[in-house]
């Protein structure tokens, strides 16, 4: 059964990003990028599937700049087989991302779909749904234990409530929430392996899309500041404190 | 123009979460139906239909509904959308789950987490965790949106009264179903809605130490909530996460016990009225988001602090 993995370069989760001055975004430049935690999540998965033999081929893909060739290296060196990149600027959204998507998924066939649940750059939790949808495919989200059986798919998901099981026929896209696996560290050899491993570019013409924004952002703020807090030297000061002043508890 | 809400229910009631999304449709400033999708929902709809606000309610009760399925109700939602302008549900693993789909088939984009409506077309939400706040516009005919539920007063769920006006279901795709499901049962309050939340970090050390927090929660009427650090260790169900990636949480007070305060923490409850921090860590970065904060042995303090209350 053949894989596509999606990843996508973002800035690096411990990175405290800043707004910028004239309110047009974020201060990205200089910045460590990493790839998308989730995405790091899904390749992981990927591969764990083809070293246990229910896999034959992994494919990695990204729509983005040209430095996101660095991210799928990365997904390589994980044990991806194949790369390819869509050239694209970086203001790509969802809906663009998920008809470029559906492209690649038609040229390639694969039997699963598995991408992060959502990018931590701009945490919209969509591209998934979304591409699942112009599949006309079954979708299992926020995955945290994926277990295949015959033609389909036994996906524990994490919601509000706890847990709940579903069973989606194959071929389906997976998202991939947090406990789903620990990513393994990239090695040496491995990185050195990945290097001779196929990366395509592709333009979004060859795919036939367009990748235009749709959603237009008029401005970027910092989000207003708290007021800065105290130490308290007790419990006892805590709860007078509680009580008296931030009337907080009765 | 019409604005849609798709209620979050479990056939015999609302969840808070609708009200809260239907007060953000308030702020569209047009006419809100309510869709209550499910199978032997009459309780749900009847209850929709009591919302102040709230113009007509639509019932779609059939079996393909019993849970929400993603498949089924995004091609239900995706029949009825030539009717609206907006199209709207909480931002919940609930919407989350399945509204993408209804965007993508009606060939639209869709606004994730909204915390604020500048204008039918315009509105206001937070990204890089909730480090930067956004303000998008859509020209697409459709609006397709998610809701942060704490950044919205909820309709008030009495004086209303909406028709209820039966929709004709779809089909079942066929293509998944609901095999079981593990929900945390609690008498406590559920963590989005609670007026205080109790919240444990690694610092806890154990899922038995959890003991302490849930003897302070029941002291004052709290919820119970955790850390990505605790969840990941066992300590506690999924469910209990705060973060970015888990539940969001904004409320009157939220003391977080044993908690580092990652970024990603931080995006799930730095809208909390009050903040308090008890760590034995005087560097954690909590300290920086904290109203108050006590450097302690949590082992200690959380006792204390339970003792004194009445």
């Amino acid at each position: 059964m053949k894989v596509l993995v999606a990843v996508k370069r973002v800035v690096d989760f411990n990175v405290k990003v800043r707004v910028k001055a004239d309110g047009t975004g974020v201060e990205t430049a200089n910045v460590k990028m990493s790839m998308n935690p989730f995405d790091e999540i899904a390749v992981e998965e990927a591969v764990r599937l083809k070293e246990a033999g229910a896999v034959s081929e992994i494919v990695v893909v990204s729509i983005g700049p040209a430095q996101s060739q660095e991210t799928l290296r990365t997904a390589l060196a994980i044990g991806a087989d194949r790369a390819i990149l869509v050239d694209a600027s970086a203001d790509v959204q969802p809906l663009g991302v998920a008809k470029a998507l559906t492209q690649l998924a038609r040229k390639e066939a694969p039997q699963m779909v598995i991408l992060g649940k959502q990018a931590i750059d701009d945490d919209s939790n969509q591209t998934g749904q979304m591409l699942a949808a112009l599949l006309g495919w079954p979708q299992a989200t926020f995955a945290s234990k994926v277990k295949l059986a015959s033609g389909e798919l036994e996906v524990t998901r994490e919601v509000d409530g706890g847990l709940e099981t579903v069973a989606v026929k194959l071929p389906a896209v997976v998202t991939t929430d947090l406990r789903l696996n620990e990513p393994r560290y990239v090695t040496l050899p491995n990185i050195m392996k990945a290097k001779k491993k196929t990366l395509d570019v592709l333009k979004p013409q060859d795919l036939g899309v367009d990748l235009a924004p749709r959603l237009k952002t008029l401005k970027v703020v910092e989000p207003s500041k708290r007021k800065a807090g105290v130490l308290v030297k007790s419990v006892e000061e805590l709860v007078a404190k509680l009580r008296n002043e931030a009337k907080a508890i009765p | 123009m019409t604005t849609l809400v798709v209620a979050e229910h479990d056939n015999a009631a609302l969840k808070p979460s609708t009200l809260n999304t239907v007060g953000a449709a308030a702020k569209i400033g047009q006419p809100v139906h309510v869709l209550v999708a499910g199978h032997a929902c009459a309780a749900a709809a009847q209850a929709a239909a009591k919302i102040q606000g709230v113009d007509k309610v639509r019932i779609v009760d059939a079996p393909p509904y019993a849970h929400p399925l993603a498949e089924n109700l995004a091609a239900l939602v995706v029949s009825m959308a030539n009717a609206y302008s907006h199209i709207m549900a909480p931002a919940t693993t609930f919407g989350k789950n399945f509204l993408p789909r209804v965007a993508a088939l009606l060939d639209v984009a869709q606004v994730s987490d909204i915390i604020g409506v500048d204008s039918p077309d315009t509105f206001m939400r937070p990204i890089y965790a909730g480090n930067a706040l956004a303000t998008v516009q859509s020209s697409d005919r459709i609006k397709v949106i998610t809701v942060r539920t704490t950044a919205f007063e909820a309709a008030i769920a009495d004086g209303g009264s909406a028709p209820v006006e039966a929709t004709e279901a779809g089909p079942d795709a066929g293509l998944s179903r609901f095999v079981t499901q593990e929900l945390t049962k609690s008498a406590r309050p559920e963590l989005t809605a609670a007026r205080i939340i109790v919240s444990g970090g690694r610092g806890m050390g154990s899922g038995e130490n959890f003991k302490l927090l849930e003897a302070l929660a029941d002291k004052l009427g709290a919820a119970v909530g955790a850390s990505r650090a605790a969840v990941d260790s066992g300590f506690v169900p999924n469910d209990y996460q705060v973060g970015q990636t888990g539940k969001v949480v904004a409320p009157e007070l939220y003391i977080a016990v044993g908690i580092s305060g990652a970024i990603q923490h931080l995006a799930g409850m730095k809208d909390s009225k009050v903040i308090v921090a008890i760590n034995k860590d005087g560097e954690a970065p909590i300290f920086q988001v904290a109203d108050y904060g006590l450097v302690a042995d949590l082992f200690q303090a959380v006792p204390e602090f339970t003792a004194k209350l009445n």
